[in-house]
């Protein structure tokens, strides 16, 4: 009983995967999103995958925050949000998700290796079938709104403006610190542009 | 003020505070980031080293000449530098030296899983594992005062958790101390009577730091409720955290070689049972039970993998947290060699040709990958030459027909150079194919002794691949170009017909690698397109076939014309 307790306090960690595919910009996400957590006084983890997975394979970032955060990972049925670069990652990952839990979407499709070469296919119709699991699910073309703010590369930032919404206790103001402190002087307007599009997409 | 920094980088910035003055490493995730990090204070010298090996002993010697001094390397790469590492803590030390070593549960990005503990037990050199990045930073600074207090090496063992994920630090001052002046000591070859009293001070020592295990407060008691006490270290201590809070009594290891023995007896006093949680192997189980104390642990949990929240809470009889599932089978989305890859045209024809390929490690291992499958095994750096002659010796003419070696640029000066060796001075017909793309690319692009620049990018020395085979014995030397197919196929065939030892340099730089030229992407010609697949065959991610014609994607194709080769119909040009 007492860890059933100790189980309903940690629920008070909130915890955010970015997922995608290596090479998408995962990680300047979860660079953003810890930067502005972080300034909001919460304890943060940020737990990225380097390496060999960077080569075009499934990528995922964990991001937990709250008043003290002990593992750096999320577990199965743990997560609060899934921010998904891809379609078909969002599948993949909803087991991590909380059951009734919210998941941001582009609806680009990359295809793997697997399909490519016909080994495989593509699921269809994954956002219904990622509702009637129990998700909420926010999908967009942020390929298109990133492209239309300047640079497909922008999608990453773009998404993070989608996940703004899910913060109504952070100000616009806040995250746009936080977009200075964490992307290059040059590509700072194009990123404002991107992340004001993903936000009210 | 806090940041948000990741292990690697806190563990960097530790060395830095402590007043570490000179780092000398070999890359390998999940360790490369500690001496980036490193390399960005200009205040330290730092340096990419052939391999590990030659990277311990450089910071040695460093240590010999009175600055404190660093390495870091993945747990394989301890594995080559483990040769030094023995005598070295015999020897001792004028200066602090620290060696950084990641190891990687869960193998995200290694061969092998092995637990780098077992080293700090084998030559006797004290070992401190940190839970986070805050302790990232501050080990490091009390690693370099162990290292002085007891004249030895102090190991740090990371793994990928701990290195790859970020959290909240608070940076301190750094404090370099004066120069230790170098002073001539008989006693430090290491010889007859002088490595036997080595080894007594050695045993002496070891005695000592147990004496300090006992008290220090890098190992450190958390009591909660006693009827469960856990004894644990590393990410595991914060899988405990997580699951049980104060609902139990932790035991939490910094130090992890030597382990205490009253600290343990004491703590599992207080409790009414103790749990051993820790990733891997056995070890501070084995010294729990060598010590008399009852303990469950690998009996609980596994040895292979890396645990996590739910795995402690279903080895522990908890309840793990429901999920949702959706019916379809998700493809799998396997890391692929990049559009425009300078390996992927050698694998192609590798593959055409039917060989037998011993492989090595970096990012072409990925040809072993559907659809070119064209690597038969690997090992560990530098195989591929030494194990290719040895195949050659077992198979005679038969294996030298139909086999070669694959190896890149930075692994061929790491371990190849000594391989080919053997092949040029005990004479098979081997063929092994050095995969120049001018840069370290699988941890990331680091420059390496090929590329004529340093770990800073500034012009340094620079191996002629071609002269220096050549000084080895190998008269058939030659250079390709993997993007041009018929090429490769000709030079591939002719070596492997050839009455003797040869090498092919297949050069081309990353197209990863910022400042490589790209080429305007493949625009494909629907009309002439039969829909055959034959530009499949290549595994490239940039090519899909849709509704029976092909397609590129032109935001990853960069033009290397490869596909434009397998196509007969000119649908690809």
């Amino acid at each position: 009983m007492q860890i059933q307790e100790r189980r309903k306090e940690l629920m008070a960690t909130k915890n955010i995967m970015i997922v995608g595919v290596g090479g998408q910009g995962t990680l300047l996400a979860s660079k953003l999103l810890g930067c502005v957590l972080l300034e909001q006084g919460y304890d943060v983890k940020v737990s990225e995958v380097h390496g060999m997975s960077q080569r075009g394979g499934s990528v995922v970032t964990y991001v937990r925050f709250g008043e003290k955060v002990y593992s750096p990972v999320i577990d199965r049925g743990e997560a609060d949000i899934i921010v998904s670069f891809e379609k078909l990652e969002a599948a993949r990952w909803l087991e991590y998700l909380k059951p009734g839990g919210q998941i941001i979407m582009n609806t680009q499709e990359v295809d793997p290796m697997p399909v490519i070469t016909g080994a495989a296919e593509y699921p269809g119709q994954l956002v219904e079938k990622l509702k009637a699991a129990g998700a909420k699910v926010d999908a967009k073309d942020f390929l298109t709104i990133a492209e239309s703010a300047g640079s497909a590369k922008a999608v990453n930032i773009a998404l993070m403006g989608r996940l703004s919404n899910y913060f109504p206790e952070i100000s616009n103001e806040e995250w746009q610190k936080a977009i200075e402190a964490c992307v290059p002087q040059k590509f700072l307007d194009l990123n404002r542009k991107a992340f004001e599009m993903g936000r009210s997409a | 003020m806090k940041e948000l920094m990741l292990g690697n980088k806190a563990l960097a910035r530790g060395l830095y505070e402590a007043g570490c003055q000179v780092i000398s490493s070999y890359p390998g995730t999940p360790s490369t980031e500690i001496t980036e990090e490193a390399a960005k204070y200009e205040d330290i010298y730092c340096e990419w080293a052939p391999n590990e090996k030659v990277a311990l002993e450089v910071a040695h010697g460093a240590s010999v000449g009175g600055r404190r001094s660093a390495c870091a390397m993945k747990h394989v790469g301890l594995n080559v530098a483990a040769d030094p590492l023995f005598t070295i803590s015999y020897q001792g030390l004028n200066a602090g030296l620290v060696v950084c070593v990641a190891d990687d549960p869960g193998m995200h990005s290694s061969q092998n899983e092995q637990d780098s503990r077992h080293y700090a037990i084998a030559a006797k050199i004290p070992m401190l594992e940190p839970s986070d990045s805050e302790e990232s930073r501050s080990f490091a600074k009390r690693a370099y005062e162990i290292s002085e207090k007891f004249n030895t090496p102090v190991l740090i063992k990371m793994c990928t958790r701990v290195s790859h994920s970020q959290s909240v630090v608070e940076p301190g001052e750094r404090i370099v101390p004066d120069q230790v002046p170098y002073v001539k000591d008989p006693t430090k070859v290491m010889m007859t009577v002088n490595s036997r009293n080595a080894h007594v001070r050695v045993e002496e020592r070891t005695k000592k730091l147990i004496a300090y295990a006992e008290d220090c407060d890098l190992n450190r008691v958390e009591m909660g409720d006693t009827a469960l006490g856990i004894i644990t270290s590393s990410t595991s201590y914060q899988y405990a955290k997580e699951v049980f809070g104060d609902e139990a009594s932790i035991l939490k290891l910094g130090m992890v070689y030597p382990l205490p023995e009253k600290k343990i007896l004491d703590f599992a006093a207080k409790v009414d049972q103790v749990v051993v949680l820790e990733e891997l192997d056995p070890i501070i189980e084995n010294h729990c039970k060598q010590l008399g104390v009852k303990v469950s642990g690998k009996d609980r949990f596994p040895i292979c993998g890396e645990f996590s929240q739910n795995l402690v809470r279903s080895c522990m009889g908890l309840e793990t947290q429901e999920s949702m599932h959706i019916a379809d089978e998700i493809p799998g989305r396997p890391p692929v060699m990049c559009a425009g890859c300078p390996h992927r045209g050698i694998f192609y024809i590798l593959k055409k040709n039917k060989c037998m390929v011993y492989g090595d490690i970096g990012c072409y291992t990925l040809g072993a990958v559907a659809p070119l499958n064209a690597m038969d095994l690997n090992v560990c750096m530098g195989a591929s030459c030494s194990g290719l002659h040895g195949f050659n010796l077992a198979m005679g003419k038969e294996g030298e027909r139909h086999s070669v070696g694959v190896i890149g640029d930075s692994t061929f000066i790491h371990s190849g150079i000594t391989g080919i060796t053997d092949i040029a001075y005990n004479m098979t017909n081997s063929t092994v194919i050095i995969l120049d793309n001018s840069i370290t690319g699988m941890t990331g692009h680091q420059q390496n002794p090929t590329t004529g620049k340093n770990l800073r990018g500034e012009p340094a020395g620079k191996v002629d691949l071609e002269s220096l085979c050549r000084a080895l014995g190998f008269e058939r030397v030659r250079v390709v170009d993997p993007y041009d197919l018929d090429a490769v196929d000709k030079a591939l065939k002719e070596e492997l017909a050839a009455e003797a030892p040869s090498i092919i340099i297949s050069r081309r730089p990353c197209v990863m690698i910022k400042g490589t030229v790209h080429q305007p992407p493949i625009c494909p010609k629907e009309e002439k397109c039969v829909g055959c697949k034959a530009c499949m065959q290549i595994g490239c991610p940039a090519i899909s076939v849709r509704e029976g014609k092909v397609r590129i994607d032109s935001t990853l194709c960069i033009g290397c014309k490869v596909c434009t080769q397998m196509c007969k119909f000119g649908a690809l040009e």
